[in-house]
């Protein structure tokens, strides 16, 4: 069997479960092997260690990443990133459980900050009650999760519009002060820009393709402060209309 | 002592600055468990301040019993065994070090220390969590079996370390827990991220500053003009380890202060100030070989690559016209981008000045012939 899909939709938690259902407590130990094929153990730990083990069930991140010989020889089960119906209701179960106390606007909060995935919803939602108890607002939520508040986002977004250089560079200059993980801005700049009405394509496209750069950048180690500068430099002058390239030259 | 080490807040009720996170950590380290924790920030905004303070919470004073070692550990790596050096720095319940310093090796450190400590895990509570009391103070610890692991520029870990390091975390959470230090997120992998509670510690806003100022004037029996404090803060860009070196310097420079004192800046920043004005000055082949010396002076004084092109930025922004500024950030960009991925920094340093001058230069052909 090989499940993929992203993270948080309970591949491994199937799988499991399966396992349980199948062998019972009591063989469990000695029937199932457990290995995170990530954890580049290499080609040995796979030749040898299966070898004595006659059913595989693969987890997989993305479907891609799995060579079409191995995927020919599986049952192909996709888990979709879960909903948000699905998502509140889990997360109401287990603050019933836990004795905590969630209102609504911090529910949905939950569920649209973590994306569909599930592990990631609970993991905010331990953090949080650990550090401020058991009555959770959003805005403690949003607070352990590191998104950044809108107002941050919406104030760099504005500053970019105003065409004022110096105005952008102290607003990145105040979102590197806060401390604020600078992927995750790309993310949040690039909802915003996806979404936004009154933007023309080309405008969003040139936005979007050094938002792209950017990140391949800050994956490689580049500074934080520069990149986000760039890319608040290149919003200016899409926003603005202004020419991509330098005239001078 | 300096003042930034004699202020520095021992214990997470006199921190003077994050206190709703002081309040927090408290609260979660008397409560339960701890669980692993990631601290991020820009520099010189407390995380370090805050991770002694929390270790003292947890241990008393027998955290500040520090002792620092040059330990060798002899890796096993496949066909080979390699000899690894690092400085740690450590007390009976915990171990501070930077594996990043063991350059490309680093992810053997990670996972050689945590076994090691998995190994020699602190005798005296014997395996259970309980309360321990302090005789002396009558103050009442929590005792953790395990022992803190506390390890500094995480962000600066190769790909191969962070994975590693998150393997280690999960094989080993019971024997520690780890405390995560480092400026930038971002480039902190998200499986370890969603492994840790991440704690942001933002840099304090002026007005917070100039209050730590204040406090510790006060306590050093200084009369301060007003407005001095608020020039400080002004200028430390929002580093309170910065602010209180420089309100220390001002003192011996001048004391008793007078209200329009001069906050001397650092050498380096006096020295690109210089540079700045050298490369807007003449853009010709003969001042870039004078930079370059300049260059390669604040390099084997190890002010960082990075720092230095940043910085030059920030004073050459400060002269140009608007649409100068989207070029000389974007190349400022580029060339840093590229540092990272090369080897010497000062070629992508000098290639950045010049470009700088080509740019420059066609600008000023263009407006003025």
């Amino acid at each position: 069997m090989l499940f993929y899909g992203p993270p948080g939709t309970g591949k491994t938690t199937t799988a499991l479960a399966i396992a349980h259902q199948l062998f019972g407590p009591e063989l469990y130990k000695s029937r199932v092997l457990e290995l995170n094929a990530s954890d580049d153990r290499g080609i040995n730990v796979v030749r040898t260690k299966i070898k004595g083990f006659a059913a595989v069930a693969v987890g997989s991140g993305q479907r891609q990443g799995i060579i079409e010989p191995l995927a020919s020889r599986c049952a192909k089960f996709r888990f979709k990133p879960l909903s948000e119906e699905i998502m509140s209701s889990r997360i109401t179960y287990i603050c019933n459980q836990e004795g905590l106390n969630l209102d609504a606007e911090a529910l949905s909060t939950i569920s649209s900050i973590s994306q569909g995935d599930l592990r990631r919803a609970i993991t905010y939602l331990q953090s949080a009650a650990r550090l401020f108890g058991s009555s959770i607002s959003s805005k403690d939520l949003i607070s352990v999760s590191g998104v950044i508040p809108q107002e941050v986002v919406d104030a760099l977004f504005a500053a970019c519009k105003s065409g004022n250089f110096d105005l952008a560079n102290k607003e990145v200059n105040n979102v590197i002060a806060e401390g604020y993980p600078v992927s995750q801005m790309f993310s949040q700049l690039f909802d915003i820009i996806v979404e936004a009405d009154d933007l023309s394509d080309e405008q969003k496209a040139r936005i979007c393709r050094k938002l792209g750069e950017a990140d391949k950048c800050l994956v490689d180690g580049a500074d934080e402060y520069l990149q986000l500068l760039d890319v608040a430099g290149s919003t200016m002058r899409a926003l603005c209309n202004m020419p991509e390239e330098f005239s001078y030259n | 002592m300096l003042w930034v080490d004699k202020y520095r807040p021992k214990t997470l009720d006199q921190v003077l600055v994050h206190q709703d996170i002081a309040q927090n950590l408290k609260k979660l380290v008397t409560e339960e468990d701890c669980p692993h924790l990631l601290f991020y920030g820009p520099s010189g905004s407390g995380k370090k301040t805050l991770i002694m303070a929390l270790l003292r919470q947890i241990f008393g004073s027998s955290a500040e019993k520090v002792k620092v070692e040059n330990k060798t550990w002899k890796v096993d790596a496949g066909s080979r065994t390699i000899d690894l050096e690092l400085t740690t720095l450590s007390s009976t319940n915990h171990v501070e070090l930077s594996p990043s310093d063991a350059g490309f090796q680093d992810r053997y450190i990670v996972q050689e220390i945590i076994k090691e400590m998995a190994k020699n895990r602190p005798i005296d509570t014997k395996g259970r969590k309980g309360v321990l009391v302090n005789l002396v103070s009558g103050n009442a610890y929590l005792a953790y079996d395990a022992i803190f692991l506390v390890l500094n520029e995480v962000d600066k870990l190769s790909r191969e370390a962070q994975h590693s390091l998150r393997r280690t975390m999960e094989k080993y959470s019971a024997y520690c827990r780890l405390i995560l230090c480092c400026n930038s997120s971002s480039k902190v992998s998200e499986a370890i991220r969603s492994r840790c509670l991440n704690v942001r510690i933002n840099a304090p806003t002026e007005e917070q500053i100039v209050k730590v100022l204040e406090f510790i004037g006060k306590k050093e029996g200084l009369q301060i003009p007003s407005g001095f404090t608020a020039r400080i803060a002004e200028k430390s860009n929002r580093s309170l380890r910065r602010a209180i070196l420089s309100f220390e310097t001002c003192r011996v420079q001048q004391y008793p202060f007078t209200s329009n004192q001069a906050i001397p800046p650092m050498d380096w920043e006096e020295y690109i100030f210089e540079i700045a004005s050298d490369i807007m000055k003449e853009q010709s082949p003969k001042r870039l070989y004078q930079v370059r010396q300049k260059l390669y002076e604040l390099l084997v004084n190890c002010i960082p690559p990075e720092i230095i092109l940043k910085r030059l930025l920030y004073e050459l922004l400060k002269k140009l016209d608007a649409e100068l500024k989207h070029e000389v950030c974007r190349w400022a960009a580029y060339y840093e981008h590229r540092m990272r991925l090369g080897q010497k920094a000062i070629f992508h340093i000098e290639a950045f000045v010049a470009k700088f001058m080509s740019i420059y230069k066609s600008f000023l052909i263009a407006t003025f012939g």
